[in-house]
């Protein structure tokens, strides 16, 4: 039983957290606050107004014209203006026309689609409608990768929902505005992100790239005028038309509006989905919202937008987040990966990561990316491998730059950005790797060097654990290790109780 | 070729063919349909055997090179039987420097088949994963939904044996 008279231990506010106080959630407002499977939950917090306004009481070019106002740009990477974008498949003669939504979210370590459809489907759906009307399209895709099967149900059970309630399907809202959506699911390729490449894919040929123009704003789908926007995107589309353009457009830096949403993860205190408005620094994202570096360890740098991004170093960490500033420190927004470093992570063997993931999703389609992505890994390797060559780092660059000016599709003309952006700001470590076969970090298995030093008691659990017998020593004397037979599996690192033994 | 995709029918069963039929009958006419026709045979056959790969094109009207084209671009199909027991080897960073290599090496000398390949009596399939998400307990792999961390080479045949 509540004792009213009794004071209890308050509850933080959630805006007292350090984790919530600079974040502003706009497409994750409903997120973990109202059941997803429930359209009337939706319809409480103010769900479908959008597209009851937009219909009733705005023309589609009224649409177009405030989503061009509100500033809004795509989310999904390149960061092209919504509103013109709409603006161009409008214009496009119809009668047939599609708007297709991107739901194959497949950067390693993003996460920022998925919560949304799995937490918050209907807004996705409100948006794709009100882009219909504004375009005028009747029929939507949502392609969504078939790794998410709890989205999947979701979206379906979503449509389901809206049908029944008549947010979908024929003469919306009274008026001659039909809307129908379907689910595409992927089938496992990463380049399927590209919007040619996804139509081809509806389409059920191989994913693969097409050169623009035309744009698919022109010929799409199927040959049809096709607006392709991005998740996030569509899910900041019901948000503008209930509150404004203006309202909006207050939000974040000149040319960046809004908010964004991005998956903090690494070496971070506070790792999750974090919404924040643009133009905010990465400093006050890492240490306030991500409470700073575990371990009192110093941070080293951030990886923003995935494989497709770059790294951000300590020097520039003051800088606001947004789409034009981000551009010139070399790498992007992306979809909304952060990956926070510190002084353990390797920046040669994190280019490697990156650099195997795209080649590895390289369709084949044009050369530059098939063949360009697979020499730049190939000397990656060998310089992690301690077998880098004099010559090596310029070879990197100048095929890196080969590889932007000339490949088809986003996914190569980025593919090299991991690799620019790390040689820019820590060339030095490319250098130790190649001059002196030396990783920095000490986490380039092939360059690591362990040795015991005079904390060593002698206690033996070295010897004990070392799986090939390179450990050797009396009971309670010094112990030493055979580089030869070492293998660097770093057994004896972590069993050693003194920490008597170092990597470097 | 229709006759011998309903004499062999690939596992034998001639349900499964009755609902290839079906579900070819869901989606015929509809734009678009290779993908999701393929990805529902692959849940009825566990793979896409030729002569289904076949018949799929005969009755959607689609050459068979294209629907090879498109099999073998996306990860989620498979043209060869798969195993009843899935094993994932783990070759991410935190099992690479703990011996990640040589754990696939013992499972590979234990069934005697490569990695990405099938046992011919289909109880085991090997695949490498870049991570699977538990590096605390490298060196790792998972067979089915199963995880055992960990690792050493000579503790692989009690564990496969557990599945055979």
């Amino acid at each position: 039983m509540t004792d009213v008279n009794k004071t209890y231990e308050s509850v933080p506010l959630y805006n007292d957290l350090s984790f919530f106080k600079k974040q502003q959630r706009l497409v994750l407002a409903n997120c973990g606050f109202m059941d997803p499977e429930v359209i009337e939950e939706y319809i409480i917090r103010g769900g479908y107004e959008a597209l009851a306004i937009a219909l009733t009481k705005m023309s589609p070019a009224d649409v177009v014209e405030e989503v061009k106002k509100s500033g809004l740009r795509g989310r999904g990477g390149g960061g092209f203006a919504t509103g013109m974008k709409w603006s161009f498949a409008a214009k496009s003669p119809g009668p047939k026309k599609y708007v297709v939504c991107n739901a194959d979210e497949g950067d390693p370590g993003a996460f920022m689609d998925r919560s949304v459809l799995e937490g918050d489907p209907h807004k996705l759906l409100e948006g794709m409608a009100i882009c219909g009307y504004a375009i005028g399209a009747d029929e939507g895709y949502i392609y969504c990768r078939a790794e998410y099967p709890l989205a999947i149900k979701r979206l379906k059970l979503a449509i389901k929902q809206a049908e029944d309630m008549g947010f979908l399907g024929d003469n919306l809202f009274g008026t001659n505005f039909s809307f129908h959506l379907k689910i595409k699911e992927g089938a496992g390729a990463f380049v399927c992100g590209e919007e040619t490449a996804l139509m081809a894919s509806i389409e059920g040929k191989r994913g693969m790239p097409r050169p623009r123009p035309p744009f698919p704003a022109i010929s799409g789908l199927w040959g049809k005028p096709t607006n392709i926007n991005n998740v996030e995107t569509f899910a900041n589309v019901p948000t503008i038309i209930t509150k404004g353009a203006d309202w909006y457009a207050a939000i974040g830096t000149e040319k960046s509006k809004g908010t964004k949403v991005f998956a903090l993860t690494g070496k971070v205190n506070n790792t999750g989905l974090v919404e924040v408005p643009m133009g905010i620094t990465m400093k006050e994202v890492i240490f306030e919202v991500g409470g700073g570096i575990p371990n009192g360890k110093k941070f080293k740098g951030a990886q923003i937008g995935g494989p497709s991004g770059g790294c951000i170093p300590e020097s520039l960490i003051n800088n606001p987040i947004d789409y034009d500033s981000l551009i010139q420190a070399g790498a992007m927004m992306g979809s909304g990966g952060l990956v926070v470093m510190d002084e353990d992570t390797c920046m040669v063997d994190l280019a490697r990561f990156f650099l195997t993931f795209t080649q590895a999703e390289s369709c084949g389609k044009c050369t530059p990316c098939r063949e360009g992505t697979k020499r730049m890994l190939e000397i990656l390797n060998r310089i992690t491998e301690g077998k880098g060559k004099a010559g090596d780092i310029a070879l990197l660059e100048d095929l890196a730059k080969n590889i932007k000016a000339t490949a088809l599709c986003g996914l190569g003309q980025t593919a090299p950005n991991p690799v620019l952006s790390t040689l820019r700001y820590f060339r030095h470590e490319y250098e130790a790797h190649i001059n002196e076969k030396r990783c920095p970090a000490g986490a380039c298995g092939a360059l690591a060097s362990f040795s015991i030093t005079e904390a060593c008691k002698g206690c033996s659990l070295c010897k004990k654990v070392c799986p090939v017998n390179a450990i050797s020593g009396e009971a309670k004397a010094l112990h030493a290790i055979n580089k030869d037979v070492c293998i660097k599996c770093g057994a004896c690192v972590e069993k050693c109780p003194f920490k008597a033994i170092i990597k470097g | 070729m229709s006759n011998q995709a309903n004499k062999c029918c690939c596992g034998g069963e001639a349900n499964n063919m009755a609902q290839l039929d079906e579900l070819l009958a869901k989606w015929q006419g509809v734009k678009g349909a290779l993908i999701p026709v393929l990805q529902g045979a692959q849940d009825i056959y566990g793979y896409l055997p030729k002569e289904v790969i076949c018949y799929i094109g005969e009755k959607l009207n689609v050459p068979t090179s294209q629907i090879y084209g498109v099999v073998t671009f996306y990860a989620q199909f498979h043209l060869a039987p798969r195993g009843r027991n899935i094993i994932r080897v783990c070759q991410g960073t935190a099992c690479h420097v703990r011996g990640g290599a040589k754990i696939l090496k013992a499972i590979e000398e234990n069934l005697k088949i490569a990695a990405g390949k099938t046992t011919p009596d289909l109880k085991f399939t090997i695949e490498t994963v870049a991570c699977i998400g538990a590096c605390g307990l490298a060196p790792v792999m998972m067979i089915n939904d199963d995880t055992h961390g960990r690792l050493t080479p000579d503790r692989i045949p009690e564990i496969l044996g557990k599945y055979a």
